[in-house]
């Protein structure tokens, strides 16, 4: 292991954590009720309100703190030479950018309104895949 | 020990994650409010200046303050109406206007509601307005739309336009507001049934259908 992929994977985890405080924010709206009503930002409520933000009745952002907290074990682990973690890495971060992609579908042609936690959640998808990019696939 | 290392550091995240969360769900969980007993909605008084729905002496009464450009409002408005049908003679509702300045039309739409009401339409303007909610939300100039909406109502659209520019309409949303505000409302919408208010996670059928039922089950 060089120190520059345990550098990648080392800022691959705090980019993790940046994810994780922002859906675990996400999650504690839901589960207090705040996201069904109005009163805060008129385009979260919109997003996080509608159908779309909630999957057999659990708010998509305790789907995206354990998500989010997988990429960043995963990180720790593959910095430390876990080689399978790195796999595991790449498939979670994979299945994330696809339902970002997604969600940023939900908010520009269905719902019409963009959540700025929502935005900041796929900027950080976004930063995740490109890292996922950079890494050396051999060791 | 630096086996074992990853494995304490995803510990610490995890615990720290799981605290951290819990205390801010703590601090975020709604503190539910309560209509004390001088500013309670009597049997039958006031009720000239309030928009009922259902049995006017129901012993168990739903206020409602809404904002009409409130998405969830909308969502309620659906089932609201199903349930004083479903538990008539026993239930009532209470709409009070409570337009948020987040909202564009929020304010005007109230306008609309009360000036139909001043021609006995309230309630058809009332639903109207959520049902096309969608629409005038999104429309340049909602107002045209609100006047098409009086039209289709049957009202007298030349008075309607200029009830809605009225002080009688003006005076009527802002002593709602004066009302919710002294409560402590701030966000719609906000429900109570019989003066306490009803949690953000049961502003569903269900929930809605099991606090009517306690209440009633409390009256008895």
């Amino acid at each position: 292991m060089t120190l520059s992929r345990t550098i990648l994977y080392t800022i691959f985890a705090i980019v993790a954590l940046a994810g994780l405080a922002d859906a675990t924010y996400l999650s504690v709206q839901a589960l207090t009720g705040e996201t069904l009503v109005c009163g805060g930002s008129p385009d979260c409520f919109r997003v996080l309100g509608s159908s779309y933000a909630r999957v057999g009745g659990i708010p998509l952002a305790l789907f995206g703190s354990l998500a989010y907290f997988s990429v960043f074990s995963f990180a720790i682990f593959a910095a430390f030479g876990y080689g399978r973690a790195r796999t595991f890495l790449t498939l979670t971060v994979s299945a994330m950018f696809a339902v970002t992609l997604w969600l940023l579908y939900v908010q520009a042609f269905l719902l019409h309104a963009f959540c700025r936690y929502c935005l900041f959640s796929a900027a950080i998808v976004f930063m995740l895949a490109a890292l996922a990019v950079l890494t050396p696939r051999s060791t | 020990m630096k086996r074992y290392l990853p494995f304490i550091i995803v510990g610490v995240i995890a615990v720290a994650t799981l605290v951290s969360g819990t205390m801010l769900y703590r601090a975020k969980r709604p503190h539910l409010l309560s209509i004390p007993e001088d500013k309670t909605v009597s049997g039958k008084s006031d009720t000239a200046s309030m928009h009922i729905r259902g049995a006017p002496d129901a012993p168990v009464t739903l206020e409602e303050f809404g904002d009409y450009q409130c998405p969830p409002c909308a969502n309620i408005a659906g089932f609201i109406d199903a349930l004083v049908k479903e538990y008539n003679p026993r239930l009532r509702i209470v709409f009070r206007n409570f337009p948020l300045p987040i909202h564009k039309y929020g304010r005007e739409a109230a306008l609309a509601a009360e000036a139909a009401g001043m021609q006995g339409r309230y309630w058809e303007m009332h639903d109207l307005l959520y049902r096309e909610q969608g629409t005038w939300s999104n429309a340049d100039n909602a107002r045209e739309l609100f006047n098409n909406y009086a039209g289709m109502l049957g009202l007298n659209v030349d008075q309607f336009k200029k009830d809605m520019d009225g002080e009688k309409a003006r005076a009527r949303i802002d002593s709602d507001q004066e009302r919710g505000k002294s409560l402590g409302v701030a966000s719609t919408p906000t429900l109570f049934i019989n003066n306490q208010e009803v949690g953000p996670t049961n502003k569903t059928p269900d929930g809605l259908r099991a606090t009517i039922d306690a209440a009633l089950k409390n009256k008895s």
